[in-house]
């Protein structure tokens, strides 16, 4: 009977997401840094070429390109699990925003991905083909980062 | 002692009416906009430079809905919560019905039709520097987008902020057409300075202000508290920001900073606005930045 009632308070407690304990995210939380970290890497091989601060080079522009591509693949759930706001933790710049309107969150990743399929398209076309379809992404991850990320103190 | 109390009292009333008439709103005179006929293709050029999007689109409207300026957004200051008003050209809930000498006295005096002044929070502090062909231009570029018959709100203002005539004064002390940088050192910088200094507003958040609202020119574009509350808005000043002028023309067309990090939050607007204009433009704007008189990090 004790047992019982135990179960039962643990059960209901659980119910109760104040009370829950706070779950450490924080790996997931590194996770989806290096993927962001990652995209940077590979836009910036492209950005560079088309600043003109190194050489147009179709390989290593089509190889980051379909990078970019690869990353817009990744499930983004196991990245992102409730509980892991700026409001949750320490080290996050993701605002609780996101889990209210988690939809649409996707559907702005899945536009960076649709952004990244246009750019892979034209990547190895040359620096003028390359930069609108590169500005195109950088719209992309800006829509994301304004609904989404806490801007810099 | 009543005596002199009624003396006092005189006094005060002689002399607010005397500041009410040094300071009442002024619209420009006719003779101001004779023979201009504006350029709607023009127009488009000021309008994206302008940033009137940024604020007067519907919250949260990307794309083409950025166009719609059809107000709504709530702009939260230490002074109150301004509701953005509808500036479509419709000729009921929007300005439709504004003149050109409508239009260009709220952009260069702060005054609406009605000769009421209107709050700063519309940065026509800034629009004050704008030239008369431009403000033309940009009306018949504005009088060509969608309508909207959204109402407008009032705004949510505490006394005595909700108290208009208060904005003459404040205007006498804030409102400058002189340049901040008086000599760039360059063409582009001189350039650069009218799409910054009468187009911009750049300096709106990156400049601290003081304890009326108006702005800091000794520390211009040094960096402020973000007046929406969290965290600041940073100093653009070479004291702080070392990119090169590639590097900052690249951040307002793309967003991209030079560790291919992304623009957020405000900027995300005004990239989404300066992406419109030609690489010159934003070439110009950096040179503008640039040459800014350093600004040491650590003020208010």
């Amino acid at each position: 009977m004790r047992l019982s009632q135990a179960t039962l308070s643990a059960a209901v407690i659980s119910l109760l997401p104040g009370l829950a304990p706070a779950q450490d995210y924080s790996f997931n939380v590194a996770a989806r840094k290096g993927e962001m970290d990652l995209m940077a890497i590979n836009t910036g091989v492209l950005g560079n070429m088309a600043k003109g601060k190194t050489p147009y080079d179709a390989d290593a522009a089509t190889a980051a390109a379909a990078n970019l591509v690869t990353i817009s693949k990744i499930t983004q759930g196991l990245l992102w699990p409730e509980g892991s706001s700026n409001a949750d933790m320490q080290d996050t710049k993701a605002l609780p925003k996101i889990w209210e309107s988690y939809d649409d969150f996707l559907a702005k990743w899945d536009a960076k991905a649709k952004a990244a399929e246009a750019l892979l398209a034209v990547a190895g076309d040359g620096v003028d083909a390359l930069a609108p379809a590169l500005g195109k992404l950088g719209e992309a991850c800006t829509a994301c980062h304004k609904e989404y990320r806490q801007p810099d103190k | 002692m009543i005596r002199l109390l009624m003396i006092l009292g005189t006094i005060l009333v002689l002399g607010a009416g005397a500041g009410y008439v040094l300071t009442r709103p002024r619209p420009l005179p006719p003779p101001a906009v004779e023979g201009l006929v504006g350029d709607a293709a023009a127009g488009e050029r000021i309008f994206w430079a302008g940033g009137c999007a940024s604020c007067h689109a519907a919250p949260k409207a990307e794309g083409d809905a950025r166009l719609v300026l059809s107000g709504g957004q709530r702009l939260v200051s230490p002074f109150g919560t301004f509701v953005v008003p509808n500036i479509s050209p419709d000729a009921l809930d929007g300005i439709g019905g504004w003149s050109l000498l409508d239009f260009a006295t709220a952009l260069k005096r702060g005054v609406a039709p009605s000769g009421e002044n209107l709050y700063p929070a519309f940065p026509y502090t800034t629009y004050t520097r704008m030239e008369m062909q431009d403000i033309a231009d940009l009306k018949a570029f504005m009088d060509t987008l969608p309508p909207s018959g959204r109402v407008d709100e009032p705004h949510d203002l505490p006394f005595p902020f909700n108290l208009r005539v208060a904005l003459g004064p404040w205007k006498a002390l804030n409102l400058d057409p002189d340049w901040v940088i008086a000599n760039p050192p360059s063409e582009a910088a001189t350039k650069g300075r009218y799409l910054v200094e009468a187009l911009g507003h750049c300096a709106e958040c990156h400049t601290p202000r003081n304890a009326i609202g108006g702005l800091d020119l000794g520390r211009w574009m040094g960096g402020a508290p973000n007046p929406a509350g969290k965290g600041r808005i940073p100093n653009i000043t070479p004291a702080a920001l070392d990119w090169s002028e590639e590097d900052i023309a690249y951040y307002l067309k793309t967003g991209f900073k030079p560790d291919f990090d992304s623009a957020g939050g405000e900027m995300a607007d005004v990239v989404a606005n300066m992406a419109h204009l030609s690489d010159d433009d934003l070439a110009a704007i950096a040179a503008y930045v640039k040459a800014l008189p350093p600004v040491a990090n650590g003020g208010s």
